[in-house]
């Protein structure tokens, strides 16, 4: 196909496994997400999504497994020039709710070693319609506005990957939209994305790559088909099957 | 660091959680501890060191289990993992603030210990306060990595205390030796070694907490 763009990897995790107890979360999983990519993970609840957001973030360590970041294997323990690269959002917020949205946007600027946090606090603040509300504590602020300020938060270093936990949950449809519409100018801007969520017209309209995973493994990878959800249920229901 | 210093404080300033915890509990203890002891009784002095450090280790305890608090909220500590910093850096600044609280919880709670223990003013004071600080330090450090395991638990209100006091015996003998004999108001002589002991304490616990966090707090 003549529009089939070339992808560079910038991420590759090459059979990871994790463990918790006797319980396999994640089964030899392989994933390579290129620059500028996105991936829809889907999967019912239990199915390994969170795991392995955390074990790209560099939060948690795999059982087995490696990572590499751009070819170049890394370990959990010298992971954080790869921290650097990746923001992550989950659907808690990350935000102490005592501290302004300002305080904990300066306070993450900081932990990241910007140059000159104020400025990038200010531009942030400005760019998602926050400016209004920086020096109230996150404690008083709507779910939606917390949320846009979690995504300011992940976004402060200008990270090359941006890993999103189900960031939809509890918001309402205007919150989406406005959560939506910034995640789009990310994407504009070439930034990756892996999300994890259960909503099928957020990763239509977000993704352009879809991988299923069911109890630890990948059931399914592949492009953005015309209808997510039917491929999402004819997958479950044939993993289901094999198990009866 | 610095920056995470300073989260610390302006949590507590606006929060005033472990300050409260700590001054509020070691205020009851005082109290109930010196209606224990009769006030004529030549008792009350002598019992008066072992007091003080019942007061001090159970109202730590109690500040040191709130510490986690915030971090919790929010999930803010996945939030400081996620950032590219040296783990061991969150430990150290939890630690360091931690003992501010507890120190300056106790050093409002010294004058009201001399006057409810009837201490004389003649008692060595500097080597007393010496001790104070090693104790605290001491006491946050292993408190906040023990926190840290137990926050992650079932039962984290119990698991803390459990694994802190006895742990935490070494640091309460010297913080208790020294205390005998500045009360007395003889010098410290032979229970140098106690304080070099609490010294030693100190050092083993913010060496083995800043290595080990990292993998206390991870999945």
């Amino acid at each position: 196909m003549s529009n089939e763009r070339e992808i560079v990897t910038l991420v590759e995790l090459r059979g990871v496994a994790k463990r918790y107890g006797p319980q396999w979360a994640l089964v030899e999983v392989d994933l390579r997400c290129g620059r500028a990519e996105s991936i829809a993970l889907l999967g019912p609840n239990g199915a390994g999504k969170s795991t392995l957001l955390r074990i790209l973030a560099g939060v948690t360590r795999p059982t087995r497994g490696r990572i590499l970041w751009g070819g170049q294997e890394v370990a959990l323990a010298s992971a954080s020039w790869g921290r650097k690269r990746i923001g992550f959002v989950g659907h808690r917020s990350f935000l102490y709710t005592s501290l302004s949205v300002r305080e904990n946007l300066m306070l993450y600027a900081s932990l990241y070693g910007l140059a000159n946090p104020a400025q990038r606090v200010a531009e942030l603040l400005g760019r998602f319609g926050l400016s209004f509300v920086q020096d109230r504590a996150v404690s008083h602020l709507s779910r939606g506005l917390e949320q846009r300020a979690a995504l300011a938060r992940a976004l402060l270093h200008d990270p090359e990957l941006l890993l999103l936990d189900e960031p939809f949950t509890g918001l309402d449809v205007e919150a989406c939209a406005a959560l939506m519409e910034l995640l789009r100018e990310e994407r504009a801007r070439g930034v990756s994305v892996v999300l994890a969520t259960h909503d099928f017209q957020v990763a239509e309209a977000l993704c352009e790559r879809v991988v299923i995973l069911v109890g630890g493994k990948f059931e399914h990878d592949g492009p953005l088909p015309a209808s997510v959800e039917s491929v999402y249920q004819a997958v479950v229901a044939a993993r289901r099957q094999a198990l009866a | 660091m610095i920056p995470l210093l300073r989260k610390e404080f302006l949590i507590e300033w606006r929060a005033r959680e472990a300050l409260a915890t700590a001054l509020l509990t070691g205020l009851l203890l005082l109290v109930v501890l010196s209606f224990a002891f009769d006030p004529t009784s030549p008792l009350r002095r002598e019992a008066a060191p072992g007091a003080f450090w019942v007061t001090v280790v159970f109202s730590g305890v109690l500040a040191i289990g709130r510490s986690f608090v915030a971090d919790r909220e929010n999930d803010c500590l996945q939030g400081l993992l996620l950032a590219p910093l040296d783990r061991g850096t969150i430990f150290l600044a939890k630690v360091f603030a931690q003992t501010a609280f507890l120190l300056a919880a106790q050093l409002l709670l010294v004058p009201l210990f001399i006057v409810f223990f009837d201490l004389p003013l003649s008692a060595h004071l500097l080597p007393w306060l010496l001790a104070l600080v090693l104790v605290g330090v001491g006491l946050s450090a292993a408190g906040i990595l023990l926190a840290a395991i137990a926050v992650q638990t079932r039962a984290k209100e119990i698991l803390l205390p459990l694994l802190l006091v006895p742990l935490a015996v070494p640091l309460l003998l010297a913080g208790l030796r020294v205390s005998q004999r500045a009360f007395a108001g003889k010098p410290l002589g032979e229970a140098v070694a106690w304080l070099h002991l609490a010294v030693g304490f100190d050092v083993i616990v913010l060496v083995v907490g800043w290595l080990l966090f990292e993998y206390v707090v991870e999945d």
